[in-house]
């Protein structure tokens, strides 16, 4: 690995000028980003209500926090949600990528259909899923207009499973960036190897499973991290799906955090929520980060 | 970031530049037909007066992210002229030391005069006039569409077995008997018309003004859930999130035979070019023709920096409560005139029997604030309510009694 | 592989293909349907005549509030936002990207890291502070408070795509350039960004879309007259008079993702080859 500052024939301005570029981004990472967490972190210590105050009130928030049904509700349903929109969206994405990865007709065609839901917000599609999830609107009257009177698909509207039907459209959402992520990854790998394994009479499905899907390690966990982020903070997608409802039953921890903090003057609540959120987030991502960073400086 | 600073630069003269402009910037939800058309009055009304009204509007979610919108506005120094605020909510803002004095219009214009008690009491924080109020809503109201009734040859329901009794035989005729919008707001409107109608008015009062424990959890309160949970089986599925507006256009259009609902939504029949006491008709929800649940509408006032722009404001608190105003806002949103003795000939029915009842039951101590639409507690008690309430409604394993218990549990939220 | 097992993959990718596509074809449908046509027909069914009457209504006559003038002026809005926050941002990370990768200094992994985890605060937990900032600085409420907010929180992605891209050009090239005698900047303006297209491509799809598509920054940020066209969708399909009219929501929602589309579609594979040269290498 080359170390320029190391070298003795680098000038002053050379070995200045990139901290020197790196300085602003981050000056402003350090201020909007860490600043900010920490100003956060006051305020869930603080009795803020409708605006932010700084009066120190101790640990009131965390202890109403933690006897709120409702954030429980939320945290279950981030577990629910989390756990299988990413083992979902990966097996579908996986799956896409390989077929894809067949020498297809139209590939680019099929890839552009995969990867376009990728390129809408949820305040774009919300209208039209929650439209299809409607019982009355849609696909239930769908199957009883075409003769199917006893189908039914109440999920959107029905307590326990309201929170599957943003699994559904979530995945609908992101599987198809991670068939991109994969197909990227697959048409990397350096095919000599794969005519070697065929030579020696591994079947396709053989040859995916014990040498091409390890050799995509890398992107399997970037692409774990990319949807983990994205289930942590899955906001557009619930609000515009279910609002949360029927009631709380669909709620995740950022819905919660925005309807206390925003919407019914409990920003000290909401800021000790927030806390929460990002507590977790850093109990996932820091171990990731270093283990990424080591492993670069070993390469 | 050369760029970046010289966009910033740009950014601060084009602001500085807008501020000498005497405008008055309002945030407001009125966002559906007939509450769009009253604040169209209003900006006309204003405009005569040689000001500039700057819309805010922000829709969806009964006010969610008009609230978000207007909080970053106020943290970030710089809150619009007026905004959207009633109840005990205008007391919280007050804390936050954020709101200004309208003390001089209120004594130009009189009000101590020609507003209620009631009402007076909840404009002002500490003494001081703080929001303009616009109008008294009745929340307590039941939207009956007669045609349908009349197939089942049923009258509009004054009792709650009466209501059940038509419901069951609008059902059994194939009529849908009510047309509801699941969303939380909707679930408490309905929920708190209930706990009038078979609670009584001491019942409300003890319940959701004074908080009180025993009440809450008390056999009354079990018999009121078990009511308000009656009332689903003559639903449809599709209420889950429905506006209230859309269940409205059911009674409209004949979808649906009632609705509980507060008087914004006679905004929508008349809207759709509907005569009141014929094509629809508006009584007192069952049980409750001799109580009042009001919900009043107000804009508070922030306070603003620029001199131009508290002109404004001020024109704009005075023609809010001006007669003129309440008039045309009043006969476009549904509602009645904030003002004591305003002229009435011009309402319809229903507008007359609510300044009748509201007059009555002010004298007979029969008027109870509503807490659904934020009229009788802060918004974090009202909100861990309205969980309760919508849990109780959507979780068809949940009994009343553990959601009575619920309910005292969340009144101590604070 | 046998011609069975052939058909059963196109089979299958058809069937993939067709779960992607509803949505969008239940609102293209809808869109051009007239509000009879909704009533009487379901979600599939198609339009007995095509009517682009939704579509003008939404463009330029829809109301929310007071305001009759539909999306249009939102539209313009999100435009003189996007572009100014998605060239800085971009322009930001490949320095960054640069840096990190050929001119490491000591703390320069651990500043990457500081960078990178900025990925993942959840934005609620921003909106308060970032409101008082964009106070002090006298931006709030306007298009350059929301590119200022977009360029900020933009920088860690970029940044990541860069540095990833750039961590796989071989250092030798540098060091020969070195030893030519070109510094920092030369480096950096006549080898790397000449190799650089496939990531810029990816960076600047991605930033599109990511500040196109937001919502929360937008309704917070944003004041009358600088909302974003999410917003505008939004306050659109939130407003309802007695009837709902679907096909204008519908039509809204399609202009909205008009230009995110056209992105997809045309620059996709851009994106996809952009990937495949080397974004995704941990």
């Amino acid at each position: 690995m080359s170390n320029p500052t190391q070298s003795a024939h680098y000038g002053f301005a050379e070995r200045w000028l990139p901290r020197l570029v790196l300085a602003p981004s981050f000056l402003l990472t350090i201020f909007f980003v860490y600043g900010f967490i920490a100003w956060n972190g006051y305020l869930s210590f603080t009795s803020s209500r409708l605006l932010p105050n700084f009066e120190w009130a101790g640990i009131v928030q965390y202890q109403a926090l933690f006897a709120s049904e409702r954030w429980w509700v939320a945290v279950k349903n981030l577990f629910i949600f989390g756990g299988l929109f990413i083992g979902g969206a990966m097996a579908v994405g996986i799956f896409l990528a390989i077929l894809l990865d067949q020498k297809i007709r139209a590939e680019g065609a099929l890839r552009t259909i995969y990867l376009y839901p990728m390129a809408l917000s949820f305040i774009v599609t919300g209208t039209a899923w929650k439209w299809m999830l409607n019982p009355g609107l849609g696909l239930e009257k769908l199957m009883h207009d075409w003769g199917f009177a006893n189908f039914t698909f109440d999920w959107l509207v029905n307590t326990d499973m309201s929170i599957y039907t943003v699994v559904i459209a979530a995945m609908w959402q992101s599987s198809g960036f991670v068939m991109a992520l994969f197909l990227a990854g697959l048409r990397g790998i350096d095919e000599s190897i794969i005519k070697a394994a065929q030579i020696d009479g591994a079947s396709l499905p053989r040859i995916y499973w014990k040498i091409i899907l390890p050799a995509l390690r890398p992107v399997f966990f970037s692409t774990l991290m990319i949807l983990c982020h994205i289930a942590i903070k899955s906001f557009d997608l619930v609000m515009a799906l279910t609002g949360g409802g029927p009631g709380f039953a669909s709620d995740v921890p950022a819905t919660f955090m925005y309807s206390m903090a925003f919407t019914r003057g409990q920003t000290g609540l909401g800021a000790a929520s927030a806390t929460m959120m990002l507590m977790t987030v850093a109990a996932i991502v820091v171990p990731y980060l270093y283990s990424e960073l080591r492993g670069n400086r070993n390469a | 970031m050369q760029t970046l600073r010289i966009t910033l630069c740009a950014a601060a003269m084009t602001v500085a530049f807008a501020a000498n402009a005497a405008e008055v910037e309002v945030l407001h939800w009125w966002t559906s037909g007939g509450e769009a058309k009253a604040a169209g009055e209003l900006k006309k009304m204003l405009e005569a007066k040689g000001d500039k009204w700057k819309d805010f509007a922000v829709a969806g979610g009964a006010g969610e992210n008009a609230m978000t919108a207007l909080k970053t506005r106020v943290v970030s120094g710089n809150p619009p002229a007026a905004a959207q605020i009633k109840g005990p909510a205008i007391q919280e803002w007050g804390d936050e030391g954020v709101l200004a004095s309208l003390d001089d219009v209120a004594k130009a214009d009189g009000w101590d005069k020609v507003l209620p008690k009631v009402v007076i009491d909840t404009m002002k924080y500490k003494g001081h006039y703080v929001a303009a109020p616009v109008n008294v809503h009745r929340v307590n109201w039941l939207w009956v569409n007669p045609e349908l009734l009349k197939k089942v040859n049923a009258k509009a329901p004054t009792t709650w077995d009466e209501f059940f009794k038509t419901a069951e035989a609008l059902q059994k005729a194939g009529i849908q008997p009510v047309a509801y919008g699941g969303q939380p707001w909707q679930d408490s409107t309905v929920f708190e018309t209930v706990a009038l109608g078979v609670g009584g008015v001491d019942f409300y009062k003890k319940a959701f003004i004074s908080l009180d424990q025993n009440t809450l959890k008390s056999a009354t309160m079990v018999k009121v859930l078990e009511t308000y949970k009656k009332i689903k089986p003559f639903t449809d599925k599709n209420a889950a999130g429905r506006e209230w507006n859309l269940a409205t256009s059911m009674v409209i259009n004949g979808k649906a035979a009632m609705q509980f609902m507060g008087d914004w939504a006679k905004g929508e029949f008349l809207a759709a070019g509907k005569v009141p006491g014929k094509d629809f008709l508006c009584v007192a929800a069952p049980g409750t023709a001799n109580a009042y649940t009001f919900n009043i509408d107000s804009f508070a006032m922030f306070k603003l920096a620029n001199k131009d722009a508290v002109k404004g404001q001020n024109d704009l608190a005075s023609t809010l409560v001006s007669p003129q105003f309440q008039e045309i806002f009043n006969l476009n949103k549904g509602s009645i005139p904030v003002r004591l003795g305003a002229d009435m000939s011009k309402f319809d029915e229903c507008g007359k029997q609510s300044a009748k009842d509201f007059a009555a039951d002010n004298k007979s101590g029969t008027l109870v604030p509503s807490f659904a639409h934020g009229m009788a507690m802060h918004s974090a008690t009202q909100g861990a309510i309205y969980d309760v309430v919508s849990q109780f409604w959507n979780d068809d394993n949940m009994t009343a009694k553990s959601a009575a218990d619920k309910l005292a549990t969340a009144a101590k939220t604070k | 592989m046998p011609k069975f097992w052939r058909g059963a993959l196109y089979a299958a990718l058809l069937v993939a293909a067709l779960y992607y596509l509803l949505p969008l074809y239940v609102m293209v449908i809808t869109s051009i349907k007239t509000m009879d046509q909704i009533r009487a027909g379901n979600l599939l069914s198609l339009p007995t005549g095509i009517s682009f009457e939704a579509w003008g209504k939404a463009w330029s006559g829809a109301c929310t509030g007071v305001d009759c003038s539909g999306l249009q002026p939102f539209f313009w809005n999100s435009i003189r936002m996007v572009i100014p926050a998605v060239l800085i941002s971009t322009t930001l990370g490949a320095l960054n990207g640069y840096v990190l990768s050929k001119w490491r200094f000591r703390g320069s992994e651990l500043t990457f890291a500081l960078i990178l985890f900025g990925v993942f605060i959840p934005f609620q937990v921003v909106l308060l502070p970032m409101a008082q900032t964009l106070g002090w600085f006298g931006i709030a409420n306007s298009i350059a408070g929301l590119v200022t907010v977009h360029v900020i929180y933009g920088l860690a992605s970029t940044t990541l795509f860069f540095r990833n891209y750039y961590v796989s050009i071989p250092d030798e090239l540098i060091k020969a350039a070195r030893l030519d005698g070109a510094g920092f900047w030369r480096i950096f303006l006549r080898i790397i960004i000449p190799m650089s297209t496939p990531i810029i491509m990816v960076v600047l799809i991605w930033q599109f879309t990511q500040i196109w598509n937001d919502f929360l920054f937008g309704v917070v940020f944003s004041a009358g007259d600088s909302k974003p066209i999410t917003v505008g969708l939004n306050n659109l399909a939130n407003t309802s008079t007695s009837v709902k009219e679907y096909n204008v929501d519908m039509s809204a929602a399609l202009i909205a993702a008009l230009p995110t589309i056209l992105v997809y579609v045309f620059a996709g594979k851009y994106f996809v080859r952009g990937l495949t040269a080397g974004a995704v290498k941990g």
